[in-house]
C-alpha cells in the first residue's frame, strides 16, 4: 500500500481534571486538581520522550477534561514547553477548551498573546434546566459573557459545543439555545446528539428506566432539522456534528482524525495514530505520573497494528462522516479498493435513493446519508 | 450363537437413551470412563446438541452373566426423527429385542408408542425400562399403570433404573440375556447379512455396519450386494468396541463391519443383502427400500469466492451420506452452486450444519421444493424439482405432484385440530380407528410438498408431542400448479420461487411476503418485496429503511472502537447474501415456507 505522508501531524494534550463529573461525559478526568503540579511535570517529560519520533505539528489541541482549569502561567509553559520541543509553525491552529465562567477578558486576552488562536467553549445549552440535568457547574449567563468576552479578545475562531436531544425536552426547546446560539455569532458549532453511555451517571439512570431512550424518529428528526436550520442560516454541515460559517474555520485539528493524517495524542487515555499503528495511553492519571517520573517509562496502555482491511473501513466510515466525503482515485491509490468496481450496484442505489451524491470521482453524504453513516459504511 | 444378544434403546426425546447407552458401555468395562469420554468428543456435535442420534452406531458389549457364561450384547442405536425411518427399521430389523425407555417423570410420550409400533412390527421382544428413578418429580406408580394401559404391556416384566445414577444397570443386563431371544440362524447356511448402516472412514473406504442372519463370512471372501448388484473382495471383518475390532469371521447371529474396499457410501444400499458370490442365498431378506430424495434446494456460497471450497465440501460430505444426492447448479440470482436431494427438512438442515461447520463455509439454500411432474403439449414428460425449471405455462398440458399417505397417532382429545390441519393442507381420504381407548390412529392422502414443510411442526405443537407422524409415498396425482416468483426491489429472486397449487398461490405469495419482512433486516434504503405469478403482482410488502444510526462522536482520536463496533456489524452483515443491492440472510429462504403459527 502506499501512503503517503504528505500531511503535517496533530497534537493533542489531554489535561484530565475537572471540578466535577458531568452526568453524561466519559472521557478520562479526575477532580483532585492538587496533582496538576504533577501531571505537567509527567507530560513535560512524555514530550520529550516524543521529540525524535514527531518533529513538527502544525495544529495543537488541548482538551480534557477541563483545560480552564489550569493557571494561564500553566499554559503558556506548556505551550512554550511544545514549541521548544517541536516545530510549530506561526500559522498553526492553537486551540484550547474553555469551561463558560472559568475565563474572564484578561485570562482570554492572554490566552490569545500566548499564540492560541481557536477557542472552544463548552456552552452544551442556553437553558439552565437542561445544564442541571447535564451536570454542568455555569449557567447560560456566564456562558453568554465568556462568549461575548472571546469576541471581545478577537478570537476570529470561536467555537461552541451544544448537546440536543436530553430526555423530554421538544425541538422547540432545542431550538431556543440554537437561535441564541447562533445570536452570538459563532464561527463554529459542534452539536452532538446527547449519548447515554454506560459507566456515565445518566447513562446508569437510563438504564435503570428513570428516563426513556429517544426514538429513532425523533433522533433523525432533531438531526435533520437542526442540520437544515443552521445550514439555511449559513453553516457549513461539514461533519456529523460539525458547523461551521466558512471552511477556513473548520477544525484542521479534528480534520486529521479523518483523513488518517498522523497525530500524537499526550496525557492520561489520549489516542495517537502514525503509519498504520494506533496506540494510547492508560485511563490512570496515577500510573501516568509515576510511569513517566519514577519509571522513566511511556505511559503506554496498548497498541494495534493496522491491516489493510482496517485501515480501508476507517477510511470509509470516517470520510463518510465528512460533507467533503471520499475521493474514489484518492480511495484507490491509498487503500487499494476500487470502491466503484467492488461497490459499484449499492453505491447506485445509495445515490437514487439520496443517501450519497457521486460526483466529480468523489462520494459525499448528503444530510440523510449523514444521518446513517455507520451503515453507509459497511455498504 | 447362544452368548449373543442383539438388542436396541428405543425411546421419547430426552429420556435418557444415550445416558443409559453410555452407563452399559461402562458397567460392562468395554472402557474405563476417561477414554469413554475421549472418544465420544469425537461424535458429532450436532448430534448432542440436539439430542438427536443421527448416524447408527453399534457396540459390542462383553458381560459376564449371573448364570456364569459370557455373552456379546449388540447394542445398536437408532437415529430418533421422521426423516431417517427407513434407517430406524432397518436397525430394529437387526434386532430380536429392545429396551423401551420412560422416563419416570414424564410418562409415557408420543414418540415411546412410536417406537414401540416399530418395534412390535419388527416382533421384537420388549423390555420396558423406567428410567430417571431417581427424580423428585419420579412418579413410578403412574408409569407402570400407563405401561399397562397406554402400551399394553405387562407391568409385571418393567424394570426401573437411573441411568445417571447407575442404579438398576447390573438387571437390566440381565433382563437383556434372560429375556431377548438369542438370534436364529445357521452358519452353515448360504450367507445372509443386512446392510443397517455405512459410515465412510479416509483411510479404508466405506465401513459397513451388518447384521449376519445365516452363514459366515471371513476376509478374503468375494461377497455381492444382492439389490445393487455388485460385488467386492472382504480385505477386514470385525466387532464393534469403541473402536472396530479385528476378527477372524462373522458368523450367523452376529453385529460387525465389513471392509471391502468400496469407495463410497453411495454404492451401498441400506438394507440390502450381503451373500457369497460363490454361494448366493436364496432370496434376499425383507424389507429393501431404495432411499430416495423428496426434497430438493439448491445451496450456494455466500461470498461467490467460495465456489470451489463448497465444491469440495460437498463433495467429501457426500462420501459419507448415501441420502445425501447434488449435482451443479446455477442461480440468476446466486450464481453457481449445487442442486441437492435431502430426505427431508431435517435432513437438509443437518446438511447445512454439517457443510457450514466441519468445512468452515457460509452458505445459502434456496427455497426447498419436491419433484413436480408435468406432460408437455407435445408429450414430453418433465421431472421439476427446481422452480428455475419450471417450464412455460403455455406448453404444460398436466401437472401432477407427489403424494403420501400420512399416519399419525394421537391422544383422541387432539384429533379434531389435527384433521382441520390435515385438511388445510390439502388432505383426503382420512381413515381413523382407534388403537386402544383414548387413543387414535389417523390416516390422510396429502400432498407431499404440504407435509414437508410445516406440517410436522405444526402437528408436534398441535398435539403437544403426544402424537407421532410418517409417511409413505404413494403415488403422482394431478395438480393444478403455478410458479410463485418473489422479487426484491424489482428484481426477481430466482432462488426463492416456488412452485405452489393455484388455490393457495396468492396465501403463499402474501406468507413469503410478510415472512420476508421479518427476516430481511432494515437496511439504508427502502426494500419493496412483491409476490408474482406470471405478471402479477399478488403480495407485496415492504421494509423501511433506517433512518438514524450514526452517533455523535468520534472523539479524541479514539477512532478505534467505533472500527471494532463495526468491524463486528461488517461481520455479522457478511452472513447474508447481496443481491442486487439488498443483504438477505440465510433464513429467509426457508422461512418464506414457514407459516406464522409457528
Amino acid at each position: 500500500m502506499n501512503r503517503q505522508e504528505s500531511s503535517v501531524p496533530g497534537l493533542y494534550i489531554h489535561i484530565p481534571f475537572c471540578k466535577r463529573r458531568c452526568g453524561y461525559c466519559d472521557f478520562y478526568s479526575v477532580t483532585d486538581t492538587r496533582l496538576i503540579t504533577g501531571f505537567l511535570d509527567a507530560l513535560f517529560k512524555e514530550i520529550d520522550k516524543y521529540r525524535e519520533e514527531f518533529r513538527e505539528f502544525d495544529t495543537v489541541y488541548i482538551g480534557g477534561g477541563t483545560p480552564s482549569l489550569l493557571s494561564l502561567d500553566q499554559i503558556e509553559a506548556l505551550l512554550d514547553k511544545i514549541r521548544h520541543a517541536f516545530t510549530v509553525p506561526s500559522d498553526a491552529e492553537i486551540t484550547i477548551e474553555v469551561n463558560p465562567a472559568d475565563w474572564g477578558i484578561n485570562d482570554l486576552n492572554k490566552a490569545r498573546d500566548m499564540g492560541i488562536n481557536r477557542i472552544s467553549i463548552g456552552v452544551q445549552s442556553f437553558n439552565e434546566e437542561e445544564l442541571v440535568f447535564l451536570g454542568r457547574r455555569h449557567n447560560s449567563g456566564q456562558a453568554m459573557r465568556t462568549i461575548q468576552d472571546a469576541h471581545d479578545a478577537s478570537f476570529g475562531n470561536i467555537g461552541i459545543d451544544l448537546i440536543y436531544g436530553l430526555p423530554g425536552r421538544t425541538f422547540q426547546q432545542w431550538q431556543d439555545s440554537l437561535m441564541k446560539a447562533m445570536a452570538l455569532e459563532p464561527a463554529h458549532l459542534s452539536c452532538y446528539e446527547l449519548e447515554l453511555k454506560p459507566r456515565t451517571p445518566l447513562g446508569l439512570k437510563c438504564e435503570k428506566g428513570e428516563f426513556p431512550l429517544r426514538t429513532e424518529d425523533a433522533g433523525r428528526d432533531f438531526f435533520m432539522r437542526t442540520s437544515e436550520i443552521l445550514e439555511e442560516s449559513g453553516y457549513i454541515h461539514y461533519e456529523i456534528s460539525n458547523f461551521t460559517r466558512g471552511m477556513d474555520k473548520a477544525s484542521r485539528h479534528n480534520q486529521k482524525y479523518w483523513d488518517h493524517t498522523p497525530y500524537l495524542g499526550l496525557g492520561p487515555s489520549a489516542h495517537s495514530f502514525k503509519g498504520q499503528r494506533r496506540w494510547w495511553n492508560h485511563e490512570s492519571l496515577h500510573d501516568y505520573i509515576s510511569d513517566l517520573l519514577e519509571g522513566s517509562l511511556l505511559p503506554a496502555g496498548s497498541s494495534e497494528e493496522l491491516t489493510g482491511e482496517q485501515l480501508r473501513l476507517e477510511a470509509l466510515f470516517l470520510g463518510l462522516r465528512t460533507r467533503k466525503g471520499i475521493d474514489l482515485v484518492q480511495y484507490q491509490r491509498r487503500y487499494g479498493y476500487d470502491l466503484m468496481k467492488e461497490k459499484g450496484q449499492v453505491l447506485k442505489e445509495l445515490s437514487r435513493t439520496g443517501l450519497v451524491e457521486i460526483e466529480c470521482g468523489c462520494i459525499r453524504p448528503t444530510r440523510a446519508g449523514m444521518a446513517i453513516a455507520d451503515s453507509l459504511a459497511l455498504l | 450363537m447362544d452368548e449373543i444378544r442383539n438388542f436396541s434403546i428405543i425411546a421419547h426425546i430426552d429420556h435418557g437413551k444415550s445416558t443409559l447407552a453410555d452407563r452399559l458401555i461402562l458397567r460392562t468395562g468395554v472402557c474405563d470412563a476417561r477414554t469413554y469420554k475421549d472418544q465420544m468428543l469425537d461424535t458429532m456435535d450436532i448430534e448432542r446438541e440436539r439430542g438427536i442420534t443421527i448416524k447408527s452406531q453399534a457396540i459390542s458389549l462383553p458381560y459376564q452373566a449371573r448364570d456364569g457364561k459370557s455373552y456379546s450384547l449388540n447394542l445398536i442405536d437408532t437415529p430418533g426423527h421422521v426423516d431417517f425411518s427407513y434407517e430406524v427399521s432397518r436397525s430394529l430389523a437387526s434386532c430380536e429385542g429392545v429396551l423401551l425407555l420412560i422416563d419416570a417423570a414424564q410418562g409415557v410420550q408420543a414418540q415411546t408408542l412410536a417406537n414401540l409400533y416399530l418395534a412390535l412390527e419388527h416382533d421384537l421382544v420388549i423390555i420396558p425400562v423406567i428410567n430417571k428413578i431417581d427424580l423428585p418429580s419420579a412418579d413410578v406408580e403412574r408409569v407402570i399403570e400407563e405401561i399397562e394401559t397406554e402400551l399394553g404391556l405387562d407391568p409385571g416384566t418393567h424394570l426401573e433404573c437411573s441411568a445417571k445414577e447407575g442404579t438398576g444397570i447390573d438387571e437390566i443386563l440381565e433382563a437383556i440375556v434372560e429375556r431377548i431371544p438369542q438370534p436364529k440362524g445357521d452358519p452353515k447356511e448360504p450367507l445372509a447379512a443386512l446392510i443397517f448402516d455405512a459410515q465412510y472412514d479416509s483411510f479404508r473406504g466405506t465401513v459397513i455396519f451388518c447384521r449376519v442372519f445365516d452363514g459366515t463370512l471371513s476376509a478374503g471372501d468375494t461377497i455381492r450386494f444382492m439389490f445393487n448388484d455388485s460385488q467386492y473382495r472382504v480385505e477386514e471383518v470385525g466387532h464393534f468396541r469403541l473402536t472396530r475390532e479385528r476378527r477372524e469371521q462373522l458368523c450367523a447371529g452376529e453385529v460387525g463391519y465389513i471392509i471391502a474396499g468400496v469407495k463410497t457410501v453411495s454404492s451401498v444400499g441400506i438394507g440390502d443383502t450381503i451373500t457369497l458370490l460363490e454361494r448366493p442365498c436364496g432370496k434376499p431378506l425383507p424389507g429393501f427400500k431404495e432411499v430416495k430424495p423428496v426434497v430438493f434446494a439448491s445451496i450456494y456460497p455466500i461470498a461467490s469466492d467460495d465456489y470451489e471450497a463448497v465444491a469440495e465440501a460437498v463433495e467429501k460430505y457426500k462420501l459419507n451420506d448415501a441420502a445425501f444426492v447434488y449435482e451443479k447448479d446455477s442461480s440468476a440470482a446466486l450464481g453457481q452452486g449445487f442442486r441437492c436431494g435431502f430426505l427431508g427438512l431435517l435432513h437438509l438442515d443437518i446438511v447445512q450444519e454439517r457443510l457450514e461447520r466441519e468445512y468452515d463455509l457460509s452458505i445459502i439454500l434456496s427455497v426447498p421444493s419436491v419433484r413436480y411432474r408435468f406432460t408437455l403439449k407435445d408429450g414430453t414428460v418433465l421431472s421439476v424439482d427446481n422452480p428455475v425449471h419450471y417450464p412455460n405455462p403455455m406448453t404444460i398440458a398436466a401437472s401432477e405432484e407427489p403424494y403420501i399417505r400420512a399416519s399419525m397417532m394421537m391422544p383422541d382429545k387432539y384429533l379434531g385440530s389435527v384433521m382441520s390441519l390435515c385438511i388445510e393442507k390439502r388432505g383426503v381420504n382420512s381413515n381413523l380407528h382407534y388403537t386402544s381407548p383414548g387413543r387414535a390412529e389417523l390416516t390422510f392422502e396429502m400432498p407431499l410438498a404440504e407435509v414437508i414443510f410445516d406440517f410436522y411442526d405444526r402437528f408436534k405443537s398441535m398435539t403437544q408431542g403426544y402424537g407421532s407422524f410418517d409417511y409413505d409415498l404413494i403415488d403422482y396425482r394431478a395438480s393444478n400448479l403455478v410458479l410463485l416468483d418473489i422479487l426484491v426491489n424489482g428484481e426477481k429472486v430466482d432462488a426463492l420461487s416456488q412452485i405452489v397449487h393455484r388455490d393457495r398461490a396468492r396465501a403463499r405469495g402474501v406468507l413469503a411476503c410478510d415472512r420476508l419482512k421479518d427476516e430481511i433486516p432494515r437496511q439504508m434504503y427502502k426494500i419493496a418485496i412483491q409476490g408474482a405469478i406470471g405478471g402479477e403482482i399478488i403480495s407485496r410488502s415492504t421494509i423501511s429503511a433506517f433512518r438514524k444510526d450514526v452517533t455523535a462522536k468520534c472523539y479524541g482520536g479514539d477512532i478505534t472502537r467505533k472500527r471494532k463496533l463495526l468491524e463486528k456489524q461488517k461481520k455479522g452483515k457478511k452472513r447474508m447474501k447481496m443481491i442486487g443491492s439488498v443483504s438477505i440472510p440465510q433464513s429467509a429462504f426457508l422461512a418464506v415456507l414457514k407459516s406464522d403459527t409457528d
